[in-house]
């Protein structure tokens, strides 16, 4: 699903953030990304997610290379890849419903078949009912659930998710990484970012360290991947 | 319903997305075009006196541009005032001259004559006192026959008058044409000017009008800086971004213009009475006359791509999408 042949990435300002990176992930692996704040993972993310382009080596997500893209192609690869963040990007002056709405919109779906995808992905993070409320009037958690609603409504095949439970207490974030699980076991592939050892641990899945821009550890798939 | 990746359930065939296409494309622009209506009515006052600021710059040309054309119809009006008068041989005879008037008259390119008999002439000269003590000290008189005649409206430029008046010498009863041209041409010359400043003026404030949109656009996109970067990372095409934006030039381009309008129209309300008054005085049958429908539709229109373009530009300068950066 992700094939990262000594992919680079140099900011005019503060460096190289990447350097070198050489991995492959399957299609149906979740895996995590660790390592300190600073240690790269943002940026390969938004590499992986199209929104920002290596500076040297090759990148393939699902077949395509992302070198090759046009700026129009680039946009259905974003369709192709839900993307969760930390501070949960959602508009504040929307409702949930809108929010969530938005790939579709975007995508040119039609009226009524958002509405039904809308309410399926609200369903799946147990938000349902709250299509009317703005997202200011939701806790943490439930933004965090919204955010990740967003990311699953046009069903891609990859999620990635940028430090997702960042802000949220551990029960929480057992509560997310469960529902990741759930989508992994009905063969989304996920990458998941996150300095939280603890829960990281506490679940069996490869885990990518990065320090400096390097991948310095691949602790490969610790059970029988189940394709 | 379990979450499913979706490329395990697509169920609409590629012919089909294909065929809906155009009906995508144009449901996604009228709801673009409606939702950045929607977007200015939010903040009305803001709209208002931007829309209005654009209106009044783009009344100035136009209110000009009526005003030069309602000059034109009032040369149309006076026309009939004899531009031509025709000096006949002195041993031409009334009958003989009657006869000339008459086959003129049939002429297409003239819409009327009038004889002036040499006793005519004589009475009206002798009413001027300047004239009189001279004109008593004549033997006889010495006026000869003049035809007094007025083209055809159509004949307005002073090209086609003066080869009407070449072929009016040329005729033997005629001892000479005069062509009273210099008033037209300095009435053309100042029709021409005022033509040439509406065009600078449109130049100039077309312009200013462009600005104005490019600014209000990049404030928009400032203050939609969020919105644009959540759209790009759901994967919004570059063009669905900068549509709404697109839009709302438009929508304040035709304001603008139908603010012109109105503007005009007022005016032209306020004038119509002391113009008719004056008119009148002159015993002249004239009405200003506003902006036809199609004036009106090239002001819009103007005013529309106008407002399609100082976005364009601004979008193109100022919205940076991921892919752009």
């Amino acid at each position: 699903m992700i094939r990262c042949e000594r992919v680079s990435k140099r900011y005019p300002l503060s460096g190289e953030a990447l350097s070198e990176l050489r991995f492959h992930i399957a299609s149906g692996e979740m895996v995590f990304l660790t390592g300190r704040s600073g240690a790269g993972k943002s940026t390969l993310l938004k590499l992986i997610g199209g929104l920002e382009s290596p500076t040297r080596g090759q990148l393939f997500v699902d077949g395509r290379n992302l070198n090759q893209l046009s700026p129009r192609q680039m946009s259905f690869h974003r369709r192709r890849v839900g993307m969760i963040f930390q501070d949960h990007r959602l508009l504040r002056d929307r409702t949930v419903f809108d929010n969530v709405a938005l790939p579709l919109v975007a995508a040119g779906v039609r009226h009524q078949e958002i509405r039904r995808r809308v309410r399926a992905a609200l369903d799946q993070v147990g938000l349902l009912g709250k299509e009317r409320t703005q997202p200011i009037a939701l806790s943490g958690g439930e933004q965090q659930r919204v955010g990740i609603a967003r990311a699953i409504v046009s069903r891609p095949p990859l999620l990635l998710a940028d430090e997702p439970t960042g802000n949220l207490d551990p029960d929480l974030s057992r509560e997310i990484m469960g529902l990741f699980e759930r989508f992994n076991q009905v063969g989304v592939t996920l990458l998941i970012a996150s300095h939280d050892l603890a829960l990281i641990n506490s679940l069996a899945y490869r885990t990518l360290t990065l320090d400096q821009g390097r991948l310095v550890a691949d602790s490969g798939t610790p059970h029988a991947f189940r394709a | 319903m379990p979450f499913v990746p979706e490329r395990r359930q697509r169920k609409r065939s590629p012919e089909r997305r294909t065929l809906l296409r155009p009906f995508i494309w144009l449901s996604q622009h009228l709801q673009s075009a409606l939702s950045s209506l929607g977007q200015l009515r939010r903040s009305p006052l803001a709209t208002l006196m931007t829309a209005a600021v654009i209106g009044i710059a783009l009344a100035l040309p136009a209110s000009l541009y009526v005003f030069a054309r309602n000059l034109q119809q009032l040369s149309g009006t006076w026309q009939p005032t004899a531009a031509l008068s025709l000096f006949l041989h002195l041993d031409v005879q009334q009958p003989q001259a009657e006869r000339l008037a008459q086959r003129l008259l049939d002429k297409p390119d003239i819409q009327s004559v009038q004889l002036i008999l040499p006793d005519q002439a004589l009475e009206s000269l002798k009413s001027d006192p300047a004239f009189a003590e001279a004109i008593a000290q004549l033997p006889e008189n010495p006026l000869p026959i003049v035809i007094a005649l007025a083209p055809a409206p159509r004949l307005a430029d002073p090209e086609s008058l003066e080869a009407l008046a070449d072929w009016l010498s040329s005729l033997p009863e005629v001892e000479f044409a005069r062509l009273d041209t210099r008033w037209m041409q300095r009435f053309q010359g100042i029709l021409a000017l005022v033509e040439r400043l509406v065009l600078l003026l449109a130049f100039a404030l077309s312009g200013g009008v462009l600005l104005i949109i490019g600014n209000t656009i990049r404030l928009e996109i400032e203050n939609r800086r969020e919105e644009i970067e959540i759209m790009d990372l759901v994967g919004a095409t570059p063009g669905f971004i900068r549509r709404p934006f697109l839009y709302i030039g438009i929508w304040y381009g035709l304001l603008g213009g139908g603010i012109a309008w109105v503007l005009i129209a007022f005016s032209l309300f306020l004038l119509q009475e002391p113009v008719a008054h004056l008119a009148q005085l002159y015993q002249m049958d004239f009405h200003l006359k506003g902006l036809e429908a199609k004036e009106l539709g090239t002001l819009l229109g103007g005013s529309a791509g106008l407002g399609l373009l100082g976005s364009w530009l601004s979008v193109g300068r100022h919205l940076q999408t991921a892919s752009t950066r």
